[in-house]
């Protein structure tokens, strides 16, 4: 492993360590027995197998955005529409969970790719826009946001309202298409060994086949991958694709996972997330699983907090918050990356003098 | 149907138009200043909802309308000082650095609201002030134009001045011709002597300004409480206007307005009875359309070229 990349691991080291202290900052302004709340922020998370088993189910959906992400992210393409696109396709995949009618193991299936199929038809619309007219894709992906949201409440409101129940959820899922528990005990469903599927397929696709070579030549420099003769234009719909499919099997699997209507009243927030946890993991998407482990485990550990102590959830965001500004900072710790590269540089010189 | 075209040609929908233009005028153009400088502030959104809760809040405990107005710039002054410091000193990517404040905000304001107002949704239970409306005299006397023009909250004046400050200060200050230079090309700036990281820091701290009177407006014009995400991807529509607006400020003014007709229309039809949920997204659809618009005259003109 050479020292660059050692140090962007141990610069992520860094950034989580800074993360969990300001964490320990404001529980001690904010709480009123510090200590306490600090352990149960801590260990608590790791205490029982159903803690465990949050941790697993938070980071599913962490997974499937923060991949989403990725594969933009190495494009270069600055695309925030995660957040409609789970939202859209769990409306759309529920639609199929309440309606047809299949055998099990096949009922799951078409849910997904009715998700993902979604995901793709949201993805495309500032993919082709960027594609074809160069439209800035940050804008158009943020208003597809808001255009999904609105146009999701209104199925939701008019189609698929389940009016038995006083809050607005759906009607019921069919059994057969729910994703099944796979630990007892536990809520951790079959979602996070899909999540994993995908992350490995994803990793394969951008390092180990032509277009994902296409991908991150374009991500680091399109003129160059223009003038090389590769076609921009289809990298920048291809890479749409792939992440609206990701994010939206994403959001048809939190629904059938852990849920068993459609419950969400407000965009669930894992567009940004996404851009955190593909941060985090440096865009690979291995890393990813690990991003979003860590950043479950915060979130556990801060809901506990909440629950058992008395300091709001929300600290969450100041800890993400946090992680991004000091991971994306090319210049945190800079002087020490110099240091340490002159470094295997001298090593190199006495070894090539040594040869002589 | 006719309920609702007379509603749309009333006075007070008119005057409701400059009502929800006021936080998209200040937050375009702070999008104009920070983005002419070549250091795109896409945390618009996130300063203004500190700024709202900043003016709230203090404005709440100093029992005074202009300490939380003053408190609510000094808030977004200094989140687009840390969103500089990181930036241009740090080399944070901007892009991801505006995606970092704007989280900060919508966790922050309600992590605070809780402390403060033991609450995660408004903060009605703290009697907090308004900024106070305006009558212009002679104007507010003339029938429609009156009632059209006067009687406006503070801001929304002050809103019609930061686009002529805007416009103004990219024209003929040798900070706007900094502005420019720098963000036309750093290295030829620099290269006669002006300092991108101060010009750049200069820019993202006056959009901060402009977050901080549009935050300002939210919670203390356009409702008298915080919300939590109470600014409704406003900042976003900002940048979308300014885009459309093609960075300059009268341009990007016309596109908030704009905008700012397409919210009202969607307030207005949402009191009549058609599907609010439906009619919540015109103005985004507004802003996609147009700027999908906008792009493919620019692809045209250049395949021309």
């Amino acid at each position: 492993m050479n020292r660059e990349k050692t140090f962007n691991i141990l610069r992520t080291a860094v950034a989580m360590l800074a993360a969990i202290l300001v964490a320990f900052l404001i529980i001690i302004l904010v709480s009123d027995k510090p200590v306490e709340s600090i352990l149960i922020f801590l260990m608590q998370p790791f205490s029982s197998g159903r803690y465990v088993g949050n941790i697993v189910e938070t980071a599913i959906p962490l997974i499937f955005s923060g991949l989403s992400m990725a594969i933009l992210f190495q494009a270069g393409l600055f695309n925030l529409g995660g957040e409609g696109v789970f939202f859209m396709a769990g409306i759309v995949g529920s639609i199929a969970a309440i309606w047809l009618k299949l055998p099990i193991f096949i009922f799951p299936l078409v849910c997904l790719a009715v998700g993902a199929g979604t995901g793709i038809l949201v993805m495309l619309v500032p993919g082709a826009l960027r594609a074809k007219f160069n439209a800035n894709e940050m804008v158009t992906s943020l208003m597809m946001n808001n255009i999904c949201y609105g146009v999701g409440c209104y199925i939701l409101n008019n189609m698929m309202r389940d009016t038995a129940v006083s809050s607005l959820v759906s009607y019921k899922y069919r059994s057969a298409a729910l994703l099944p528990t796979i630990v007892s005990g536990t809520r951790v469903h079959v979602g996070i060994l899909i999540a994993l599927l995908c992350a490995a397929m994803v990793y394969v696709f951008l390092y180990k086949t032509k277009w994902g070579l296409q991908v991150r030549a374009t991500g680091a420099n399109a003129k160059f991958a223009k003038y090389s003769g590769m076609n921009v234009m289809k990298v920048i719909l291809l890479v749409h694709v792939i992440a609206g499919a990701v994010a939206g099997c994403g959001g048809i699997v939190e629904c059938l996972g852990l849920h068993k209507r459609f419950e969400w009243t407000a965009l669930p927030g894992y567009g940004f997330d996404g851009a955190m946890i593909a941060m985090l993991a440096n865009n690979n998407p291995l890393g990813v699983i690990g991003a979003a482990a860590f950043v479950a485990y915060l979130r556990v550990g801060a809901d506990l907090v909440s629950r058992f102590a008395d300091v709001p959830t929300e600290m969450v965001s100041i800890l993400q918050t946090l992680i991004i500004l000091l991971i994306s900072a090319e210049k945190f710790l800079h002087k020490y990356k110099q240091r340490w590269m002159e470094k295997d540089i001298q090593i190199k010189e006495v070894q090539h003098e040594g040869l002589h | 149907m006719k309920g609702f075209i007379n509603l749309i040609v009333s006075t007070d929908f008119v005057y409701s138009i400059f009502r929800v233009m006021t936080p998209l005028l200040f937050a375009s153009m702070g999008a104009v200043i920070s983005d002419v400088a070549g250091a795109p502030n896409i945390a618009l959104e996130g300063l203004m909802l500190m700024a709202a809760f900043s003016g709230m809040y203090f404005g709440y405990l100093a029992q005074s309308a202009a300490v939380g107005l003053l408190m609510a710039l000094l808030t977004a002054v200094l989140f687009a000082g840390v969103l500089a410091f990181f930036t241009l000193y740090y080399r944070t990517n901007i892009i991801l650095g505006g995606i970092a404040l704007n989280s900060l905000a919508s966790g922050g304001t309600v992590f605070l609201l809780y402390l403060v107002a033991n609450d995660k949704g408004t903060s009605v239970s703290l009697a907090s002030k308004t900024l106070p409306n305006i009558n212009i005299p002679v104007i507010e006397n003339i029938p429609i134009l009156g009632s059209i023009i006067s009687g406006h909250n503070v801001l929304t004046y002050v809103s019609v001045l930061a686009v002529a400050f805007t416009y103004y200060l990219l024209k003929s200050t040798a900070l706007g011709a900094h502005i420019k230079a720098v963000g036309e090309k750093k290295e030829a700036a620099e290269s006669v002597g002006i300092s991108a990281v101060k010009t750049q820091a200069a820019a993202l701290l006056l959009s901060g300004v402009m977050c901080g009177f549009g935050g300002a407006f939210m919670s203390m014009g356009y409702v008298s409480w915080f919300s939590r995400d109470m600014l409704s991807s406003r900042g976003w529509i900002a940048l979308a206007a300014e885009a459309m607006g093609r960075q300059t400020a009268l341009g990007s003014a016309a596109a908030s307005m704009l905008f700012g007709v397409a919210d009202a229309v969607s307030n207005a039809a949402a009191t009549q009875g058609l599907p609010s949920d439906l009619v919540k997204t015109i103005p985004y659809v507004a802003t996609l359309v147009g700027l999908t618009i906008f792009s493919v005259r620019i692809y045209r003109r250049q395949k021309e070229v």
